[in-house]
């Protein structure tokens, strides 16, 4: 038998992850567990007050008083638009009892560069099972649905693993804790469909149907699965809830900033040195995010911007370095909250290459339902390929903000009143690359294909011939040890030629 | 658009026999016809037409109404897949990584478009949303394993590959 | 599930075996793997593996291996934390089967850590 046998002290000191800056500071209420329990351990998760907040609730709690508990934490929707949860809760509390009530969970995490939820799920499923109980309690559900996305397989097994031991502890099921509260979850998954994140779209497809939005009113507190009353949060949402519950509101309400409470966990990735999730709280800066978190932008590069709020989102530039991140913040800004994935952009990324990009995906995306953003998107589209391609004119980026504000305006659902704001953002604040396009057809990040032209520098050159041998259009002529020359009406613009040569000597003009 | 496949359906009896035995214990429950697709595709790896009928007919709910779920959701396949299905990333964490040069090199590598599978059948190629590995990126995604940190290199392409 | 009662007997015996682990009252020291997508994606499988087999072929008793969720650090995955009774907590990054050897070999059984391949060592 060996004894393990480990020294205490100094020697130790700066090998752990508590020390250092990127988790110092934190404040981690929804990822409380995550990286510390086995999810796969229903009792490791009642080690860590597990299921406690539910008990609190069904026996010492009336359901008014959770709700009420939660209007007072001043908690916000995590998912998106930030609406308050309390109030989300209250209109969908009446006549308890006498009607079928739904309880969903939106994992649907569709936002690209954010995988919080997915995190919570694979870390703490129970947190979101014991929330999603509670919001059954306070509203009078007995069901509940988690609409989580078939692209997560880890998450979707964890889930289940979860929901099994909770129905073994009859932590659902009937007559929990003793009451007369009875609550189960399924599971249901989703087919690919990013409008799915939408509240009115999720619960058509739970309802097995293609999932296009709906207008509202109704809202669904109202009339929303099956036409039931029905509360939908996200995954992050619902794992701050037991906290909530067992610290009280004053608690909750304590940390952040005046009309945001608590924290936000952000997908801290792109051109960043510490890519990770981080969970701060509210009104904490960009600056503090990116350069003591992150540990700022890697490869000597400077930071261009962060880009939240997915594609519904915007660019926010280092001029708002210092704003606090909140709710109401972020849309001055013109970008918003979203699911909170945070991407930061270094001087190598086009500004109208990105716009270009989100675009592309809404228009991917577009269920195709109204027409301002079936249509509306796709020719806003075109009209930013037209700017990457170097074939627009000033009067387009006119008929850009025209119709971007069209589309906001009069789009259905939330995807398409959002969908123009990574392009509005970024001509708020870069508009110098645009016209940089238009007028002097250069994207100065290198990444507009159709702008660029290579050329190979004499004195550089020493002739190795690597980048003839890999070009792949034999653009590149030469004799050994002269210097070469490139065709430009040969070259596809490929860029192999730049990653092989070691001299520096082909240069993108 | 989605790409509907037109070779001749090769279903056996004893994936009709798991299909059905499945829709038979759910029939009924709500909103059930979307879980019946994604059985369906499960077990036959793609959608034809022959077993959307036959979801149909065991559902009761029209054919339409099927073909509409089955082209509004992206996971679903009306053409066969390729045995290992290769999915490259195109979130916004991979695409600022240089994604789009990965995509490139495996349409090179395998001699085949996105959205389309090799001859053997032995691998397809798409692109896919976020799958949430934003902290790797770029990454990919082979059947249900993900491949991160990718530098897009060809022989590190073909390694991974190799393994299939 | 009947009662809190009930429920915080759970808790408590629960919460036990983890306070050992994180203070060492039973002297079980716990390799926690970080196994969410990333870790899984980045290699934590066979690194978790290797530190089964490795604390089993040294006989090491009072070691526990143990799966976590993603504790954040998606940059350094695969990430394993070394929780031993009384000891400040200990995180390696960018682990592989050979680290993880290693790790078994001069940490848990010898008693020092690897500094080299902490999150100390690279952030």
């Amino acid at each position: 038998m060996v004894e393990s046998n480990i020294p205490v002290g100094a020697d130790i000191m700066g090998m752990s992850l508590n020390g250092t800056k990127f988790f110092l500071k934190q404040h981690r209420i929804a990822l409380r567990n995550c990286g510390i329990i086995d999810p796969e351990d229903i009792e490791e998760y009642i080690a860590m007050d597990g299921y406690r907040a539910l008990g609190k609730a069904l026996t010492e709690m009336t359901p008014d008083e959770v709700v009420q508990t939660l209007l007072d934490s001043g908690l916000r929707g995590r998912g998106g638009a930030g609406f308050p949860t309390g109030l989300k809760w209250k209109f969908a509390s009446g006549n308890r009892g006498n009607v079928q009530k739904y309880v969903c969970c939106n994992a649907d995490e569709g936002d690209p560069g954010a995988y919080m939820d997915r995190s919570v799920l694979e870390g703490d499923p129970h947190a979101v099972i014991e929330a999603m109980a509670i919001a059954g309690y306070a509203i009078g559900a007995d069901k509940g649905y988690i609409y989580v996305r078939a692209e997560y397989p880890v998450a979707v097994q964890r889930l289940n693993i979860a929901l099994a031991q909770a129905r073994e502890y009859g932590l659902l099921g009937e007559s929990i804790f003793g009451t007369d509260f009875s609550f189960d979850i399924e599971i249901k998954l989703g087919a690919g469909a990013f409008v799915c994140g939408e509240e009115t779209a999720l619960m058509t497809s739970i309802e097995g149907k293609r999932g296009e939005p709906r207008p509202r009113p109704p809202f669904p507190a109202i009339k929303g699965l099956f036409d039931s009353p029905t509360i939908l949060n996200n995954v992050e949402t619902y794992a701050n809830i037991p906290r909530i519950i067992l610290n009280g509101a004053d608690w909750f309400s304590s940390i952040g900033t005046e009309k945001s409470k608590g924290t936000k966990v952000f997908a801290l990735v792109g051109k960043i040195k510490n890519t990770g999730l981080v969970e701060v709280p509210m009104g904490t800066t960009l600056r503090e995010i990116v350069e003591d978190i992150g540990g700022g932008v890697p490869g000597g590069r400077s930071f261009k911007a962060a880009q939240t709020g997915g594609p519904s989102g915007g660019c926010i530039p280092a001029e708002h370095f210092d704003t606090p991140i909140d709710y109401d913040n972020l849309i001055e800004i013109g970008s918003m909250m979203g699911s909170g994935g945070l991407i930061v952009m270094d001087d190598t990324t086009c500004m109208v290459d990105i716009a270009r990009f989100f675009l592309d995906f809404i228009v991917d995306e577009s269920c195709g339902r109204c027409t301002p953003c079936r249509m509306g998107n796709k020719r806003l589209l075109e009209l930013l390929e037209k700017i990457t391609q170097g074939k627009a004119t000033m009067a387009d980026l006119d008929a850009i903000e025209h119709l971007a504000m069209f589309i906001k305006e009069n789009s259905l659902c939330g995807l398409g009143q959002t969908a123009p704001n990574p392009v509005l953002s970024t001509l708020r604040y870069f508009r110098d690359e645009y016209e940089e396009h238009i007028k002097d057809k250069k994207c100065r990040a290198g990444v507009c294909k159709e702008l660029l032209s290579y050329s190979i520098d004499a004195d550089k050159c020493i002739g190795c011939g690597l980048c003839a041998k890999n070009c792949p259009a034999e653009a590149i002529l030469g004799r050994p040890k002269e210097a070469h020359t490139l065709d430009a009406s040969k070259c596809v613009k490929c860029g192999v030629c730049v990653e092989k040569c070691k001299f520096d000597a082909v240069v993108m003009v | 658009m989605k790409q509907i496949s037109n070779a001749p359906f090769m279903g056996t009896e004893k994936q009709e026999k798991e299909l059905m035995g499945w829709i038979a214990a759910h029939k009924g429950e709500k909103g059930i016809a979307m879980n019946a697709l994604q059985k369906a595709q499960e077990i036959y790896g793609y959608l034809p037409l022959e077993i959307q009928k036959l979801v149909s007919r065991e559902l009761g709910t029209p054919l339409s109404e099927l073909y509409g779920i089955a082209t509004f959701y992206s996971m679903f396949n009306l053409a066969q897949k390729g045995k290992h299905q290769i999915n490259v990333c195109m979130g916004t964490a991979c695409y600022v990584k240089g994604n789009a040069k990965v995509f490139e090199e495996l349409e090179g590598i395998l001699g085949i478009k996105g959205g389309g599978s090799t001859k053997d059948g032995k691998f397809s190629l798409d692109a896919c949303r976020c799958i949430g590995a934003c902290g790797l990126a770029p990454a990919i995604m082979i059947d249900e394993e993900v491949f991160g940190r990718l530098t897009g290199d060809k022989g590190e392409l073909e390694a991974i590959l190799s393994k299939y | 599930m009947k009662n809190l009662d009930e429920l915080a007997k759970i808790r408590d015996k629960a919460k036990e075996r983890m306070a050992e682990r994180e203070s060492g009252g039973g002297g079980e020291t716990a390799l926690l793997v970080g196994m969410a997508t990333c870790g899984i994606a980045a290699g934590a499988r066979p690194v978790m593996m290797t530190l089964i087999d490795e604390v089993a072929k040294a006989g090491a008793e009072n070691v526990k291996v143990l799966q976590t969720g993603c504790i954040g650090i998606c940059q350094f995955e695969p990430v394993v934390e070394v929780v031993a009774p009384g000891k400040e907590k200990v995180t390696y990054v960018h682990m592989d089967i050979e680290k993880a050897k290693r790790i078994i070999e001069e940490h848990i059984i010898g008693g020092n850590p690897v500094s080299e391949y902490t999150i100390g060592a690279v952030i």
